[in-house]
């Protein structure tokens, strides 16, 4: 048992490992096109049909670019912050279920790494840790635009944390659990039983905090190209600046993952139809990220931390306290 | 594709003024206004304007190499030589006017007289380095024999490959295929110049 578990458990890794780095990668050319047509324009078009071997044109550029490191960084911590990134990225993904079991050749495959039953704490504490990509990059980069992104994503990291903690305590307080599976479970009667009707406030705070945690456009202050130009990212090249790239797309999908498993049904009672739900509702969150990249504008840093602290933080609690006086 | 929705500058009636409110001074005018623009929905008519966007999708560029945008026949690129339409000859007489007149003194032009006594170019360059495009050479030439052209698709390791004479001499096969397209920038005539020209009223 124990061998066979392990090679299942490699093969699993092996395979998400796989799948979402060739997705980061694809992300990028959905990104374009999308943006590209909501601005009116046709995206990438010349690499291949429609553009889309231009993933391909970026692999090959990023692996063959010159690796610098410059001069006055700090040489361990800023080749180590890309890996935090990417790996944290990809420990996250340990405990979501990506999809029911179902059977292959007779035998059950489970498509979870780890069905720990501290699942939901493990993803945010493992989500946590990825601040330290940008923080320690953007403090061993000798730059200053590098700094400020790294002082800017700590600070948003943290405060977001507490929102995406505490906006997430109320469906657990009513499931009883902090594993996925069981929350999956606890909303298998269908449409009506999903938590997002009990609990609205909650998912619309952790949705927000989903756009803090990963960096995106609304909340997109830690690489805020017209202010401090790529951030953490400013002093990276190639594959170094690669992996951050893989790592904020794979924390894209998995939060994209997380958020139906948490409120929307996830993949239901598991049946095929459940499972291409999941990915429908997968895809329109992922489609969400891009869309508000085109429509919305950026935020300042201190309207972000008085949405956090002002806003968001209150209303968590107080989402809190109502659950909880329902509940008694 | 033509020039007209270029050309078309009436904005009609499409401008009207933004109505600004004025700045909440107190804090329940403050915390009001955050209140309305939480629920007003502000958010979503910009989501729904991209995403129509997306579905109704009107591409607004060009796919540059492929398709062209059409330029104006007054645009002022690298410079062209005409030729007479009726004996495919140098329409420049030498007369200088253009070295005398540039600006930027990037014209340069030697002259002599040939064997039918006939004043003939035998230098002509224009340091493009040193050119502006300003159009004052095109103006001021007599015969309309030196005008811009429209060809601005210059990538080359020297600028003078655009810009010897013999090149900038509309080709002989263009003049026989009866291609050489007039110049209607500067120092052009006008459409309908016959019409509008009468006799000088001398009334005095």
């Amino acid at each position: 048992m124990e061998t066979a578990y392990l090679i299942e458990t490699v093969i699993k890794i092996v395979v998400i490992l796989l799948i979402f780095s060739a997705l980061a990668g694809i992300g990028t050319y959905f990104e374009r096109k999308v943006l590209a047509f909501m601005q009116r324009r046709l995206g990438p078009m010349n690499v291949g049909p429609y553009g889309l071997l231009q993933v391909a044109a970026d692999g090959i550029k990023l692996f063959t670019k010159e690796d610098i490191v410059p001069t006055n960084v700090v040489g361990r911590i800023f080749k180590i912050a890309p890996v935090i990134t990417a790996a944290t990225a990809f420990m996250a993904a340990a405990a979501i279920p990506f999809l029911p079991s179902f059977t292959l050749f007779g035998y059950e495959v489970h498509p979870i790494v780890a069905d720990i039953n501290i699942g939901i704490l493990y993803i945010l504490g493992i989500m946590g840790v990825g601040l330290y990509g940008p923080l320690l990059g953007g403090m061993a980069s000798a730059n200053k635009f590098s700094l400020l992104s790294a002082a800017r994503g700590a600070a948003v990291f943290i405060s977001y944390e507490v929102v995406t903690g505490l906006s997430i305590l109320a469906p657990i307080m009513m499931v009883g659990s902090l594993s996925l599976i069981d929350f999956n479970e606890y909303q298998v009667g269908g449409i009506g039983s999903w938590i997002i009707w009990t609990q609205p406030v909650a998912f619309i705070l952790f949705w927000i905090a989903a756009f803090a945690e990963t960096g995106r456009t609304p909340f997109h202050l830690i690489a805020n190209d017209h202010e401090i130009i790529d951030g953490f990212g400013t002093e990276y090249s190639g594959m170094r600046w690669g992996l951050f790239f893989i790592g904020e797309y794979a924390n894209m999908f998995f939060i994209s993952f997380v958020i139906p498993l948490l409120f929307l049904g996830g993949y239901g009672d598991g049946s095929l139809l459940g499972a291409l739900g999941l990915l429908a509702k997968v895809a329109f969150f992922f489609f969400f990220f891009l869309w508000t990249r085109a429509a919305w504008p950026d935020v300042r840093p201190d309207q972000l931390m008085w949405l956090c602290w002002k806003v968001l933080m209150p209303i968590a609690v107080l989402n809190i306290l109502v659950t909880a006086i329902v509940m008694m | 594709m033509n020039n007209e929705q270029f050309n078309n500058r009436d904005v009609g009636n499409d401008y009207f003024l933004v109505d600004i409110e004025d700045y909440p001074t107190t804090g329940w005018g403050k915390f009001k206004r955050v209140v309305n623009r939480s629920f007003r929905g502000e958010l979503f008519v910009g989501l729904w304007v991209v995403l129509r966007e997306m579905i109704f999708f009107k591409k607004h560029t060009i796919s540059y190499p492929e398709e062209k945008m059409p330029i104006g026949p007054r645009y002022r690129a690298v410079h062209e030589m005409k030729r007479l339409w009726e004996s495919d000859a140098e329409r420049c007489i030498g007369c200088g006017l253009c070295e005398k007149i540039c600006i930027s003194n990037c014209i340069k032009m030697d002259t002599k007289i040939d064997e039918n006594s006939r004043k003939e170019v035998s230098e002509y360059t224009i340091n493009l380095g040193r050119c502006i495009f300003c159009g004052y050479c095109a103006e001021v030439c007599p015969e309309l024999a030196i005008t811009h052209g429209g060809e601005y698709e210059n990538a080359s390791d020297q600028r003078e490959h655009f810009i010897d004479y013999a090149g900038m001499l509309t080709p002989l096969e263009k003049m026989t295929a009866g291609t050489q397209t007039e110049f209607e920038g500067f120092g052009a005539i006008t459409p309908h110049e016959e019409e509008r020209v009468k006799k000088t009223p001398l009334a005095y």
